[in-house]
């Protein structure tokens, strides 16, 4: 079973791992957009692998979907959302990258050690990919709690859909009618996210949440 | 021969009260030097007899001294062997420098008696059979190297470096004393032939260990215990920095690996993760302060914290693979960590003698004082740079080979099974190139502020090369760097019995191989070979320039440097020691050690001049240190109250107490 | 008879190493100036600046000391020999084996020192500018080269550098991520070490851009001929190692025959030709970056190379 197939399909989810540590090196708000579309296609790319692998064409069509939806028109949007919120200038970092950077691999190590400790009848290759899977979850919530920005937080949580998407596709396939309702309640949530960053934008000038902090009404 | 031993060493002991005879004469501390430096080769021979006979014989007797059913054990085996060697190889090349450098002490009183003892007891340490002789010569040589530490005793900054030390000192003691009292159970059989047949069960040899780590990693500077030492080495006159530094704390690893490795039988598999997760962040620290001091000497004792470090890590290692019974692996890790040793003793000693002379011809210890020595002393500086070079670990010199090792070491570690070391070992690998790479920074900065440049100081630049015994001694020790690198091979096979005796196993015998190679473990995994290197690195630089010189030109002039046309030459313009470290300072010191810089601007329209102050604060001393001497002043100040009572008061303590010891008595 | 062809092949490794380094500087600057749309200068004329440095009179500072006149030839030294250690058309050369892929990074990090020493000695500021930046750069670059040394010799079971090459062209090696993420963290590395964009500049005149130039500023004539010759010979070394590692195809296995050893040179011309299209276009397409944000891009390699370290400590028991 260990053929140079499964070695690209291992690449692959490397590389998604990868992606998610060059969304934590990004300094500002339009690289961190960009890169995450990367990440979208680098994950359309290893869905798209894993239909030629597993000889599953469902997964074609999510592969598709990521490519479309997150690849292309999710960052698109972001892109203009943030140039009419005139945030795209800003540094947006809270904690420093290189301390960012230890954190996650430290999140590596520790997804690596929960697999390989759960899991002990599967096959090694299997593992590893959930692995990666789950690291790509725990680097997407780091980016969500390491930025201070509501627009990189929403990018930190739609990298940790993808982490998601990686484990179920690589566990042998998902049913079609679950991509459908996730991408669904992906759009929807960007939807009213999209709303509410306009809204708060209105009302308080900032989206800078150290800044909304103050506004509500406790006092620490 | 272990006779020999024992009498050179009580010659060394007898210098002492003649040392204070002899110490306002002229010839005074001529004498006690030269004295002292026989006695130390001729224990180096009888060291390298012992390290190098093919029998292996193991001497010991026992001398009717100390508790009368007891006596005190001596022994040589090839651990003590090599720390012998180590010791006297250290206490010559002190001794020999001591005779320039000595000329020009303010107070040889303080000096000259304690020096002959100190490498007495130091050479005790070794020899020693039984855990009281162990102690007694343990308290002996921290005693005799406190009374060196203050000898200089106007400055105050001396008087608190000594009083530092002589409580790490004794808490040190004091966890061996508790260490080798769990040893020797509730017989009381001190003598470490009883204690090693012994079969301890598994908690208490994991308290022992953890007491081990904590006396003698003290003593030899692991992070957290290791505030003394960059207070107490510099403190001292320079010769005994060099044996404090160089010496002293490899007999504090002699401690360990004969606590650890010979006394306590088979390690179980975590015991390498506690040594490893002290060592490494040691190795990092260590050398993280010494980019940030000013003082010469400081940088050279947090040197010495980063190098212990690195000899733990492989100490550390070879635990590991010793608990696996891999042992042809951890002969290898152990290997490095001994060579380590000897190539730390020699370069950090060459380092200390070498601001040892600097101090002598300027008078001061601050990097930012100094500058252009190299055209003052320039034998002096030839010797340091040779001294850098090496503790840099840089190829052809000996730092290079023991770092090598240790690498490779790491590299096998994917075979040990357990996961939390298959998880630390890539962190303590990481470390440990942090480390090697800030070193080289760190000895760039000393060299280049200290040698090159222009000097900043009138004092800098009316310097005088040393004497002749100093830059003699210094010479000889760049010349070993140069030759235990070159010729790795012959120290690996002198170490062999020692790692067989310790481990179970020794490296394969490197002297057969073509061309003096090394090979750890297989010809298809890795080799070097340092003669090769060094000869192609020499032939290149020498066909280089010969070619030029023949083809192109050989011609120069000297001019005013160009500066990008600047014209100002003021030596102020130089970079100094805290703006040479500024960037590893802003990168590594933001987190560790806090640091800040700020500017201080005068308000608009004052001709006051801006200040740029650098704040740093020392963690592990404010988060470890300064807390439990609050809680100690806290509770000494609320027993005092004891000092003042009436005498009805102490008649009423005296009865409670018989009262409470009649009560325990019935219970 | 075979002793002698070997020698001869090693020798003639290290004359190609060594006439190849200016060639593929000037290649790299011709490609970028096209890119700009500019005609850039001819393709020797690295070839010609070195010459003429090398009859020029050499400047010394009334103070520069015998360490100043002598780092030249020292970096020459170290950094042509460790370029000679690198498989460049044919693994398995005669001194492959008395050095590694840890001696070479200490090689170069020895050439460093000095280097850094040499901007210290005559007492100026840009000199102190330099040394330190290039201190604190090589503080972290060293580590992560070593750890992606780890890394790519748990992969191919040796550190030996033909060994190596010669395990990463048979067919045994797979494709493992550790390496990708090897060669992502060797390539920030070679672009830290080499002193390019984004790291530094190696065609600025402004003087606090500088971090490599600053260095040698005092420097003149054959000396900053030397100086300048060894890394252009640098930036053929890490090219070399790249393409050996990671790009083996082509290359001859050691006592191959003489057309094996003609085809493994062409395919080493074009596996530099390729490698220095894509610096050129690499460096054209990115800015500088601020001299603080260089510590976390190096920062990121040492992750990388880390991680890489991690899972071939992990999945070797899998």
């Amino acid at each position: 079973m260990h053929g140079i197939e499964f070695d690209v399909a291992h690449m692959l989810a490397g590389t998604l791992v990868l992606a998610s540590f060059m969304m934590l090196y990004q300094d500002r708000l339009p690289a961190l957009l960009n890169v995450y579309a990367l990440h979208a296609l680098v994950l359309a790319l290893s869905v798209a692998w894993q239909a030629f692998i597993q000889d599953a064409p469902h997964l074609y069509v999510t592969a598709f979907i990521a490519l479309t939806f997150k690849a292309i028109i999710i960052p698109v949007s972001l892109h203009r959302i943030i140039v009419r919120l005139g945030i795209h200038r800003e540094i947006e970092t809270a904690v420093s990258v290189g301390l960012t950077m230890l954190a996650g691999i430290g999140l590596v190590a520790l997804s690596m050690v929960v697999m390989l400790r759960i899991t002990p009848g599967a096959d090694a290759l299997a593992r590893e990919d959930l692995a990666f899977a789950l690291s790509v979850v725990l680097l997407g919530l780091l980016i969500m709690v390491t930025r201070r920005n509501a627009v990189s937080q929403v990018v930190g949580f739609m990298s940790l859909e993808n982490g998601l998407v990686l484990a179920a596709t690589g566990a042998k396939g998902m049913p079609l009618v679950v991509e459908i309702s996730v991408a669904f309640s992906v759009l929807i949530a960007f939807i009213v996210i999209g709303i509410f960053l306009f809204r708060i934008r209105e009302r308080f000038d900032s989206v800078d949440l150290q800044a909304l902090d103050r506004f509500r009404g406790e006092r620490r | 021969m272990i006779t020999a031993a024992l009498v050179c060493v009580a010659v060394l002991l007898a210098l002492a009260p003649v040392a204070i005879a002899l110490a306002a004469q002229m010839r005074g501390s001529a004498i006690i030097y030269s004295a002292s430096l026989l006695a130390c080769l001729a224990l180096l021979v009888i060291a390298l007899f012992a390290l190098l006979d093919p029998a292996h014989p193991i001497l010991s007797t026992t001398l009717p001294v100390g508790l009368p059913w007891l006596g005190a054990h001596f022994r040589i085996d090839a651990l003590a062997a090599f720390f012998l060697a180590i010791v006297n190889f250290g206490g010559a090349a002190a001794s020999l420098f001591a005779l320039g450098y000595g000329r020009h002490e303010s107070a040889p009183g303080r000096v000259l008696p304690f020096y002959p003892a100190y490498l007495a007891a130091m050479n005790l340490v070794v020899l020693a059979d039984d855990a009281f002789t162990f102690l007694v010569a343990w308290e002996f040589m921290s005693l005799t190297s406190w009374a060196l530490v203050v000898s200089h005793h106007r400055e105050s900054e001396n008087i608190r470096a000594g009083f530092v030390y002589l409580l790490m000192a004794s808490f040190g003691t004091l966890a061996l004393l508790l260490a080798f009292g769990m040893l020797a159970g509730s017989g009381g059989h001190y003598d470490f032939a009883t204690i090693r047949a012994a079969h301890p069960a598994a908690v208490l040899s994991t308290t022992v260990l953890l007491l081990a780590l904590i006396g003698a990693g003290s003593k030899a500077g692991l992070v957290p215990l290791h505030a003394w030492l960059p207070l107490a080495h510099p403190a001292a006159p320079s010769h005994v920095s060099g044996l404090m530094s160089g010496v002293m704390t490899k007999v504090a690893i002699y401690g360990f690996v004969r606590i650890v490795f010979d006394l306590l039988g088979p390690p179980e598999w975590w015991w390498s993760m506690v040594v490893l997760a002290i060592a490494a962040p040691s190795a990092t620290l260590g050398v993280l302060y010494a980019l940030m001091q000013r003082d010469i000497k400081r940088v050279l004792a947090y040197s010495t914290i980063e190098n212990i470090g690195i000899i733990f890590v492989g100490l550390g290692l070879a635990l590991a693979f010793k608990a696996q019974a891999m042992d042809w692996i951890a002969a290898l890790a152990f290997t490095a960590a001994l060579f380590h040793v000897l190539n730390h003793a020699t370069f950090k000693s060459l380092l200390f003698f070498g601001a040892g002379c600097v101090l002598n011809a300027t008078g001061e210890r601050d990097m930012e004082k100094l500058g252009g020595l190299i055209h003052r002393m320039p034998q002096t500086a030839f010797a340091v740079l040779i001294g850098c070079v090496a503790i840099s670990a840089l190829p052809p010199f000996n730092g290079f080979v023991s770092e090598w090792l240790t690498f490779q070491a790491i590299l096998l570690s994917p075979e040990l099974p357990s996961w939390g070391l298959k998880l630390i070992i890539p962190a303590v690998g990481g470390l440990l190139a942090l480390a090697a790479a800030l070193a080289a920074a760190c000895f760039v900065k000393l060299f280049g502020i200290v040698f090159l440049g222009r000097a900043r100081n009138a004092v800098a630049s009316t310097a005088r090369e040393a004497d002749g015994f100093s830059r003699a001694t210094l010479l000889g020790l760049a010349a070993l760097c140069l030759v235990a690198g070159i010729f790795p091979g012959l120290f690996i096979d002198a170490l062999a019995p020692v790692a067989k005796a310790m481990v179970g196993n020794s490296m394969p015998h490197q002297a057969g191989l073509q061309w003096l190679t090394i090979v750890p473990i297989a010809k298809s995994r890795s080799s070097y070979n340092g003669l090769l290197l060094f000869a192609f690195v020499l032939l290149s630089g020498s066909i280089a320039a010969l070619a030029i010189h023949r083809l192109a030109s050989d011609r120069f002039r000297r001019a005013p440097f160009w500066d990008c046309g600047l014209p100002d030459a003021s030596p102020a313009i130089q970079y100094t020691a805290s703006g040479f470290s500024q960037p590893i300072r802003r990168v590594f010191g933001t987190t560790i050690f806090a640091a800040r810089e700020i500017g201080e601007m005068p308000p608009p329209g004052s001709p006051a001049p801006a200040r740029l102050v650098v704040d740093m604060h020392d963690l592990i001393w404010d988060a470890l240190y300064a807390p439990i001497a609050k809680a100690t002043g806290f509770v000494t100040e609320r027993i005092n109250v004891l000092q003042f009572l009436t005498i009805r008061r102490y008649l009423t303590l005296v009865f409670v107490t018989l009262i409470v010891l009649l009560v325990v008595l019935t219970i | 008879m075979s002793m002698i062809r070997d020698l001869m092949s090693q020798g003639g490794d290290m004359l190609l190493v060594l006439t190849l380094a200016p060639l593929l500087t000037g290649f790299v600057r011709k490609i970028k100036a096209r890119l700009l749309r500019r005609q850039g200068p001819p393709l020797l004329q690295p070839y010609r600046d070195l010459l003429r440095l090398m009859r020029k009179d050499v400047v010394l500072a009334e103070n520069a000391s015998w360490l100043f006149r002598a780092i030249p030839y020292i970096i020459f030294a170290s950094t042509w020999v460790a370029a000679s250690l690198v498989p460049t058309f044919g693994t398995g050369l005669l001194f492959s084996w008395s050095a590694d892929l840890i001696v070479i990074t200490a090689l170069l990090g020895s050439a460093r020192f000095f280097l850094a020493l040499g901007g210290l000695d005559v007492g100026t500021a840009f000199g102190g500018i330099g040394s330190s930046r290039e201190v604190m750069i090589a503080s972290l670059a060293e580590p992560a080269m070593l750890i992606m040394v780890f890394a790519v010799a748990m992969i191919a079971g040796s550190t030996q550098l033909s060994t190596i090459a010669e395990f990463m062209g048979s067919s045994a090696v797979g494709l493992p991520v550790s390496l990708g993420l090897a060669l992502v963290a060797l390539i920030i590395v070679a672009i830290a070490e080499n002193g390019r964009i984004p790291v530094d500049n190696p065609g600025t005149h402004l003087e606090l851009t500088m971090v490599h130039e600053a260095m040698v500023l005092e420097y003149s004539g054959r000396h900053l001929a030397l100086i300048d010759l060894s890394s252009q010979l640098k930036l053929v070394l890490y090219i070399s190692m790249i393409a050996s590692i990671f790009m083996p195809w082509g290359t001859a296995a050691p006592q191959a025959a003489v057309h094996s050893l003609a085809l493994g040179a062409a395919a080493y011309v074009v596996k530099l030709a390729v490698c220095g299209v894509a610096l050129a276009v690499f460096e054209t397409a990115i800015a500088k970056m601020r001299v603080f944000r260089i510590p976390q891009f190096l920062g990121a390699a040492l992750m990388l190379a880390l991680l890489a370290t991690l899972l071939r400590f992990v999945s070797g028991s899998l």
